[in-house]
């Protein structure tokens, strides 16, 4: 594997998942440089110092998130790690927790001691159940070994770290929504502000950060946030999983340095080895399904023929009109013989099936989307249904609580944008269309050179 | 379907059902974990030790986790109700959630789930005659890398081919006749 390593370095050490080999091997490092040498705001400094930069999706800076924890006397302060992971095309907390599972602990003890808080959990999608007894196994040995419970290698820090299940719901994965679900409730996502760094769980100032996130804590107090940083270029310092699924030689789970170029991690040796089955890729999506597909000629290079990176600046380039977004890291590519309607389709389908049904425009919007793009798939779309998608589009984005429904409008706008003739297609040849896929499309280059 | 057809909690027998020792021991040990005041938090993990016991979550003992969180039956079934894993019905002894989403149809779910209908002589939704399986679809289980997928009682089951799928269906016959 080229570049660093920060969090996967060691996981294929066996015994890893134990404490004893963990520790053998460097483990809870971090722990004890933190509450034996460090004070609290001094964790936080290097985390800001790191750049790091939130690894559920939104990408907003860790450390500045840290910051905003109000601190009133007398009211406890609670971390709770995100691992819901339910984006689809995004599996990497699944292999980090299942791997090296003590990893996430140490994370855990580091970040509650940089915050104060002295009960955390980490919430995890239901569906997940054998890794949260895996979670749990290794909690069990942490207590045992006194990096759990009262006064923590002689420091007088006391953290209990509790586990949670989740019980299938992609809206859970959105920080309030996860917090709901974590009081025993419907998970509805709640009005901001206030934000949970002010009222969170049970109305206690809480900050909620993803797996990778808390991981990556680990090697930048090891490290220092400098030495951090300095992997990776402009604002994506340090390393990323990359969950990499679709029409691959080998799909799976790889950590980059910030800034390998997307051809390279496609078709490089060390990645992904190329397009399965000697076939050519016709799109992908970087981040996740939320964020907008881009077809094969903007994939690897950006509009303006630079060439693709894979760090957050360089995804997004182009804004929507060419770009897209690192999002989660869930990178999903497909061949020439895949469909995209029926792509589009899928995702719709998912989101009408996830939204919460809180708020109006996702609730029906995603319910009409799906149908509109059923009605496509199947032989029996108009020209108008492909401008109505447009419609529904605009009337969701933007107007709801949280933002599970412009990750529904999102894929569906861009799959429009870039994919028209497709669709149409679907219209025009609509028997021809249930018997063959559309294949690859022509770069449209005089449209992008005017966008 | 056999007799396991939907059945509106109405319908329901709803005589109270009492939890096994064990399953009490398991449940008192998750509301230990939240304090004092804040048992509600341990509720879908509840849940889930209930359909681990059951199969399914039925109205009673739905009802059953109320009195023991002591909160109101309607705060458990608005929560049941809103999590997909959670089976108001009865079901099968194995129920195959088949992931359908995006990064699993690309390489061939939809192709795997009509081989398990075939297979199993029943659609989407339904139960074998003889109560075995059920076959259901899941909106992305996070396996996208080791597409496609299936989960059954918490296990994946991935790279999935109709090899697989006939292994996987024989060994949980084999398995359900040693029980």
């Amino acid at each position: 594997m080229a570049g660093r390593q920060l969090l996967l370095e060691n996981v294929h050490i066996p015994g890893i998942e134990t404490f004893d080999v963990y520790r053998k091997n460097g483990g809870y490092a971090s722990v004890e440089k933190a509450l034996k040498k460090m004070t609290p705001d001094e964790v936080v400094e290097e985390v800001k110092k790191s750049g790091l930069r939130g690894r559920g999706g939104a990408g907003f800076p860790t450390g500045m998130k840290w910051s905003f924890l109000a601190k009133p006397e007398g009211v406890p302060r609670h971390l709770v790690c995100n691992a819901d992971e339910s984006e689809p095309g995004t599996f990497k907390d699944r292999y980090l927790m299942e791997k090296i599972p003590h990893l996430l602990i140490e994370g855990m003890i580091t970040s509650s001691y940089a915050l104060g808080a002295n009960l955390s959990f980490i919430y995890i999608r239901g569906e997940f159940m054998y890794i949260l007894h895996i979670l749990e196994k290794a909690i069990a040995e942490a207590y045992a070994n006194g990096m759990l419970g009262k006064n923590i290698m002689g420091s007088g820090f006391d953290l209990d770290l509790v586990v949670a299940p989740g019980g299938g719901a992609y809206i859970c994965g959105e920080e309030t929504a996860l917090l709901e679900s974590l009081e025993g409730k419907r998970g509805n996502p709640r009005m901001k502000p206030p934000f949970p760094a002010v009222k969170g769980l049970w109305g206690c100032p809480t900050v909620v950060n993803n797996v990778e996130s808390i991981a990556a804590v680990v090697p930048i107090v090891n490290e220092g946030g400098d030495a951090y940083a300095k992997i990776g270029i402009e604002r994506s310092t340090g390393t990323k999983l990359i969950s990499a699924s679709g029409n691959l030689i080998r799909p799976g789970v790889y950590e980059i340095e910030m800034g390998v170029s997307v051809e390279e991690f496609i078709y490089g040796d060390d990645y992904c080895r190329g397009i399965a089955n000697g076939k050519r890729m016709k799109a992908c999506i970087p981040g996740g399904s939320s964020v907008p597909i881009l077809p094969a000629h903007l994939v690897t290079k950006t509009a303006a023929g630079e060439n693709r990176l894979m760090t957050y600046e360089s995804l997004a380039d182009g804004g929507f009109a060419s770009g897209s977004m690192l999002g989660s890291g869930g990178f999903i590519v497909f061949d020439e013989d895949q469909c995209i309607v029926r792509n589009t389709y899928t995702f719709a389908r998912f989101y009408a099936h996830e939204s919460c049904g809180q708020c109006s425009p996702c609730r029906e919007g995603t319910g009409w989307m799906e149908k509109v793009l059923h009605r496509l798939e199947y032989g029996h779309g108009t020209m108008e249904d492909i401008s109505l998608l447009e419609e529904i589009n605009k009337k969701i984005e933007g107007n709801t609580i949280c933002p599970l429904g412009d990750a529904a409008a999102w894929p569906v706008a861009a799959a429009i944008r870039h994919f028209r003739e497709e669709f149409e297609w679907h219209v025009t040849n609509a028997a021809e269309a249930q018997t063959r896929n559309y294949g690859l499309i022509q770069p449209r280059v005089e449209e992008i050179k005017a966008l | 379907m056999h007799n396991m057809k939907a059945t509106s909690p109405t319908q329901q027998d709803l005589t109270p059902v009492e939890f096994s020792t064990d399953m009490m021991t398991e449940i008192n040990r998750v509301i230990a974990m939240f304090p004092e005041g804040k048992q509600k938090s341990a509720l879908i993990r509840i849940l889930h030790i209930v359909q681990t016991n059951f199969g399914w979550t039925s109205v009673p003992a739905m009802n059953k986790v109320a009195e023991i969180l002591n909160i109101q039956p309607i705060e458990v079934y608005e929560v049941a109700t809103f999590y997909t894993m959670f089976h108001l019905n009865p079901v099968g002894n194995y129920v195959f959630e088949v992931c359908r989403t995006g990064p699993c149809m690309l390489v061939g779910s939809d192709d795997i789930i009509a081989y398990i209908e075939n297979k199993l002589n029943i659609k989407v939704g339904e139960t074998t005659a003889d109560g075995m399986f059920t076959l259901k679809t899941a909106e992305c289980l996070g396996a996208c890398g080791y597409a496609p997928v299936l989960q059954c009682k918490y296990k994946f089951h991935e790279h999935l081919t109709k090899e697989k799928v006939d292994e996987i269906i024989e060994a949980y016959r084999q398995a359900s006749l040693l029980n």
